[in-house]
């Protein structure tokens, strides 16, 4: 069972590596050590907002807020900021915002036994409304710790460095993973979406478990729209659309499976590489366009959904 | 899911009471505070005012909604609708502009095209057994792509008269779209209500395995269902094409799926599936345009208008939530254990 489980999570690192090889034979300059940092750095937003939504799935649940409660973040810190806060006090803020948001919502689909699925985009109506009444037009940030912020990048040898941006995801990636196969914590959020009724059972904290990871999740996304601020330099009510369904394709390309329970946060990771590396080689090419991105995305969910599938078929048939 | 049984049972007597309610709320709240609201006036033949606007306004999700309620009946849901009506309005925009078919002709390309891709839905739910909320959005996901790639990434535009009336014409002195949406609700309703359709998928709602063993036909009923919500979403997207004279497959129909399954759930039907009302459905996107228009009468930016909408659905998950309404009654004010 173990090594099926861990099929998936080799299977997309195979499918990345695949496409990250076609690319640097097809476009010249493609293998290149700063190309595969800015797959982290520009891909950043997406992967923070995906590794909060990962232990969510995990969990058996889904969040469909991400998008909006990054919105919400970039525009509160660039106002903030624009008002006078100093960008720490506006960051701390944001975060606060976002997982408090998390939380309520967590509370709400535990204590009612509400559908996660009406709750989280309720909560990503909120959202995307208070971003607008935050601001309603996007805001440039000009303050010198900014600034400094955005440039800060760590150099590697002579031609690569690591954004701030991509040092976030890096650091995210790795508490992620502790969290889901290092701590008590982790052990509860797999077995909560592996069988609910068994997790009760065993006496395991369900209640507490379900609420803390759409906290979590909430925190990540409003980390999330920390890192898209330092990215664009501005906040947008209007950005990061649609994101939550990225960061779900993400995950279920990453080996996660939707009924919780089975995937990790080193799979995400790999579905947000084939997602940047995908974006980046439309880039490179120049000639196709946009929405080839959109069919591929699509193309890929349906292989490794269907694979999944069949890989899994005798255990979850029941369900 | 145990809890659904009792739940239906509960809501067996006024299903429709707490929509109607609402409504009829959201109406007196503007009969009181906004005049004008209710003025009707004849203009060149046809009735123009505000409730004329709501009901051609959401006669796009209320189109939507039909086949979402018929979906989320089996215990399903539909992301993909937004999708497909990109891809209806795209591909009925290129053949119009293209002039080589007749307009009956691309409006029925159109809707197979839009139930093929509802099919396409309903085989990965029936046959690869994939959770609906994942087989739909992987269309949700491509078909966007797909619309884009039929008009080459731009915004098409048309003039044909046919199409163009569509979603702008009037018939009987009213938008022809309000005509469009009375048509689909009763060829649906008497699909569900006079044949033994409604009742198969209400039994997939409630216990897919009971059902089967009962000898319904589950996975042709599902199949259908899927493919009848595409068919739907084309229609919306002609619709919606119409209203602007051109196929935008970057924008049209976005965030639209959310609308129509909050018209659903607003209208009664529990995402569990299970019984369902069509008519509640259509209720509950009047309830989402009144909202909506009401909203712009009291002068709040448009933008804002998701905070209303949120504290809609939460009402409405409250509402329907046994444990809420538990906690809330006199008699039994111990909590449900839990964790």
């Amino acid at each position: 069972m173990k090594a099926l489980r861990s099929l998936p999570l080799l299977a997309t690192s195979l499918v990345f590596l695949v496409l990250y090889a076609a690319a640097s034979i097809l476009y010249p300059g493609f293998f290149a050590a700063q190309v595969f940092i800015n797959l982290l750095g520009d891909n950043a937003f997406l992967g923070v907002s995906a590794l909060g939504m990962t232990l969510v799935i995990l969990a058996g649940g889904i969040d469909l807020s991400v998008g909006a409660v990054v919105a919400f973040t970039t525009v509160f810190i660039a106002t903030g900021v624009g008002r006078g806060m100093h960008p720490v006090v506006a960051i701390g803020a944001a975060i606060a915002i976002a997982t408090l948001l998390g939380t309520i919502m967590g509370w709400l689909i535990q204590k009612f036994e509400l559908p996660a699925f009406l709750v989280t985009l309720g909560g990503m109506f909120f959202a995307r409304g208070m971003a607008f009444v935050v601001n309603r037009e996007s805001v440039a940030i000009a303050h010198p710790f900014w600034q400094k912020a955005a440039d800060f990048a760590v150099p590697i040898g002579s031609s690569a460095s690591v954004p701030a941006t991509a040092l976030v995801f890096v650091l995210t990636l790795g508490a992620m993973i502790v969290i889901a196969h290092r701590t008590r914590f982790g052990r509860n959020i797999y077995a909560v979406g592996g069988s609910l009724g068994s997790a009760r059972l065993m006496g395991l904290p369900v209640a507490a478990t379900q609420i803390a990871v759409y906290a979590l999740s909430g925190a990540c996304s409003g980390l999330a729209g920390v890192v898209s601020t330092l990215y664009t330099s501005s906040g947008d009510p209007a950005r990061a659309t649609g994101l939550e369904l990225d960061a779900i394709a993400s995950v279920v390309i990453g080996g996660t499976l939707l009924t919780g329970g089975v995937g990790s946060p080193a799979g995400t990771l790999m579905g947000v590489l084939i997602f940047g590396t995908l974006q980046s080689a439309l880039v490179f090419d120049g000639r196709l366009n946009s929405w080839w991105l959109r069919i591929a995305m699509g193309g890929l969910l349906l292989i490794f959904v269907l694979l999944q599938r069949s890989l899994t078929r005798g255990s979850t048939l029941e369900k | 899911m145990s809890s659904t049984a009792t739940r239906s049972a509960s809501s067996r007597t006024g299903s429709l009471l707490w929509p109607i309610l609402g409504l009829a709320a959201l109406l007196a709240g503007n009969w009181i505070f906004s005049p004008g609201f209710f003025h009707l006036e004849m203009r060149d033949g046809h009735v123009y005012g505000t409730l004329i606007d709501i009901l051609n306004q959401g006669a796009k999700v209320m189109l939507l909604s039909l086949g979402m309620t018929l979906v989320i009946a089996t215990g399903g849901v539909d992301l993909s609708v937004g999708s497909v009506m990109a891809i209806a309005g795209a591909v009925a925009a290129s053949a119009v502009s293209r002039g080589l078919m007749p307009f009956g002709l691309v409006v029925a390309m159109s809707l197979a095209l839009s139930a093929l891709a509802g099919l396409m839905n309903g085989c990965l739910v029936v046959y690869a057994r994939l959770q609906p909320i994942i087989a739909t959005l992987i269309l949700m996901v491509a078909g966007r792509g797909a619309a884009m790639l039929i008009t080459d990434g731009q915004i098409l535009t048309f003039e044909n008269p046919a199409f163009v009336f569509l979603g702008n014409g009037h018939f009987l002195a009213l938008p022809f779209t309000i005509t469009l949406v009375v048509l689909a609700l009763a060829l649906t309703g008497w699909a569900m209500r006079r044949t033994a359709l409604g009742l198969f998928l209400e039994s997939i709602g409630d216990n897919e395995r009971a059902a089967r063993f009962c000898g319904v036909e589950t996975s042709r009923v599902k199949l259908f269902v899927y493919a009848f919500s595409g068919a739907c979403a084309g229609l919306a997207g002609l619709v919606a094409a119409s209203n602007i004279k051109a196929a935008d497959s970057s924008r049209v129909g976005e965030m639209l799926e959310l609308d129509a399954i909050l018209a659903v759930v607003v209208g009664g039907t529990t995402l569990t599936g299970g019984r369902f009302s069509l008519i509640g459905s259509i209720l509950g996107a009047l309830i989402i345009q009144t909202l909506t228009t009401t909203l712009y009468n009291l002068g709040l930016p448009p933008a804002v208008a998701p905070v209303p909408k949120a504290i809609v659905i939460l009402a409405v998950c409250l509402l329907q939530s046994p444990q809420f309404r538990e906690s809330m009654s006199w008699k039994s004010s111990q909590p449900k254990a839990s964790g």
